[in-house]
């Protein structure tokens, strides 16, 4: 038995620090994970996979904090992946969403994990979504992902989620709406935070107005709107009621088919680029394209094809 | 071994146990250390040794840094220590800041604390004995 399969037998009678060990090598994109990965997805029990987004400090952790707090009253164990930017420049992180979740560090039936998106070639969804499986085979149930919806990478995390929660507060000016609007899209349901501001009523109001025009993943209704005060807890059980109430609909046929859509793609992606990235001619064919002797396109394609 | 060779970054947790309600000086740590490429686990102020070691065994960190301003540290810092050691992190190195006699930093040396950084250290000077004392990884 390999080193990480004893870790992830050990991780699936609750221990805590061998599951804290194979997320660093999942994380680490150990090269060992890979012949494990049937395994590990096998030992999954279906836990419901939940992404929380929003734009920075609307109170995501506050919230998935609160979240915890619920899901335990109800008897879950909760699994939480906090996922913050690398810098690109010193590969550095600072991972802060742990600070507003530290009443729950003792609990036993809590697992919570900071993780850096490490700037990789498509690694941050890839990582996100193994190390997720990894909480699963280890009983977690919810799973929540948190990670901040300012860029594409934080929409496909979205994607590969059963549920999307958007956290949105209610000072919205025109134009950050308008910034908005594409992670609001993704919104399975959305969760108006700070509700104890003023204006939070109003702020869930004009949400509904445009989201019921507009037309999302699957033209399907529009997503719930939730009123929560995470610092108080207000509206979080109806939030945590959404949330469970959404999972089945996750599970239809047809929703369940396109996660998997996304999931093999999102695979596929990476594999393609791996495999091109270590094959033969990469370095030349860069610097043809470089030289604009070759087109990228054509670049792409013909190292598609050598790789596979 | 230089960051650059290292696979992957360092994990760094900076906590801040005790009950004095200033982090200005952990905030700032942790912002160069993410500078210098580290991967900083930031906990906050108010820290039990319980919260602290549960945090650094779910985070898998390779380093330990615990800010601590005054009087509590004799008795918060071997206790961390120990509770880290109880959940098998054997490797872990553990280190701590603040304003600490040095009589006692010697006997902070002898209960697990490796090395306890003066107000007067640079985030520099941290970075490379962090860098040059972390656990190797694969
Ligand atoms: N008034 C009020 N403040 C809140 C509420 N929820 C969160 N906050 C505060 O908003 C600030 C940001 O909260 P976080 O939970 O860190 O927000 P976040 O979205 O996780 O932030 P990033 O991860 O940095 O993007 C903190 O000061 C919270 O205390 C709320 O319901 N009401
Ligand atoms: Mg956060």
């Amino acid at each position: 038995m390999s080193d990480l399969a004893a870790l992830l037998d050990a991780a699936q009678t609750g221990e805590r620090r061998p599951l804290a060990r194979l997320l660093t090598a999942i994380e680490s994109r150990s090269p060992d994970v890979r012949p494990m990965l049937p395994q590990l997805f096998a030992a999954g029990h279906g836990a419901h996979l939940v992404g929380i987004t929003g734009p920075p400090g609307s109170g995501k952790s506050t919230l998935v904090s609160a979240l915890i707090a619920e899901f335990r009253r109800r008897g879950r164990r909760v699994g939480v992946l906090a996922v913050d930017p690398s810098s690109p420049y010193t590969r550095g992180a600072i991972l802060g969403d742990r600070i507003r979740m530290m009443e729950h560090a003792a609990d036993r039936d809590v697992f919570m994990r900071s993780m850096a998106a490490r700037g990789e070639l498509g690694g941050l969804a890839a990582t996100t979504w193994i190390a997720a499986a990894a909480l699963d085979a280890a009983g977690y149930d919810p799973i929540l992902v948190e990670t901040v919806g300012a860029g594409q990478s934080e929409v496909e995390i979205a994607r590969l989620a059963e549920t999307t929660v958007v956290v949105e507060v209610p000072e919205m000016g025109d134009e950050v709406q308008a910034i908005k609007a594409g992670l609001l899209e993704v919104a399975d349901v959305i969760a108006v935070n700070k509700g104890d501001r003023p204006g939070a009523p109003r702020a869930a109001r004009q949400l509904r107005a445009m989201m019921s025009g507009a037309g999302g993943r699957f033209a399907r209704k529009p997503p719930p709107i939730v009123i929560t005060t995470a610092t108080s807890g207000e509206g979080v059980a109806e939030l945590a009621d959404a949330i469970d109430a959404h999972r089945s609909t996750a599970r239809s046929p047809t929703q369940s088919r396109e996660r998997a859509r996304n999931q093999v793609a999102r695979a596929l992606a990476d594999l393609a680029l791996q495999r091109a990235a270590s094959a033969e001619g990469w370095d030349a064919t860069l610097d043809a394209v470089a030289s604009r002797e070759l087109d990228p396109v054509t670049a792409a394609e013909r190292l598609f094809d050598g790789a596979m | 071994m230089t960051d650059d060779q290292r696979s992957v970054p360092i994990r760094v947790l900076i906590a801040k146990p005790g009950l004095d309600g200033h982090d200005r000086g952990a905030k700032v740590l942790a912002r160069g250390l993410r500078d210098e490429g580290f991967e900083v686990i930031y906990t906050g102020l108010r820290q039990t040794p319980e919260m602290v070691a549960d945090a650094a065994e779910q985070e898998d960190v390779d380093v330990v840094g615990l800010s601590i301003l005054s009087g509590a540290h004799m008795t918060l810092l071997p206790r961390i220590v120990e509770l880290v050691r109880e959940r098998g992190m054997d490797d872990v190195l553990i280190a701590a800041g603040g304003i600490i006699p040095d009589a006692d930093i010697t006997r902070l040396k002898e209960t697990g604390i490796a090395e306890v950084f003066g107000p007067g250290t640079s985030i520099g000077q941290i970075a490379r004995y962090f860098r040059e004392h972390a656990r190797q990884r694969a």
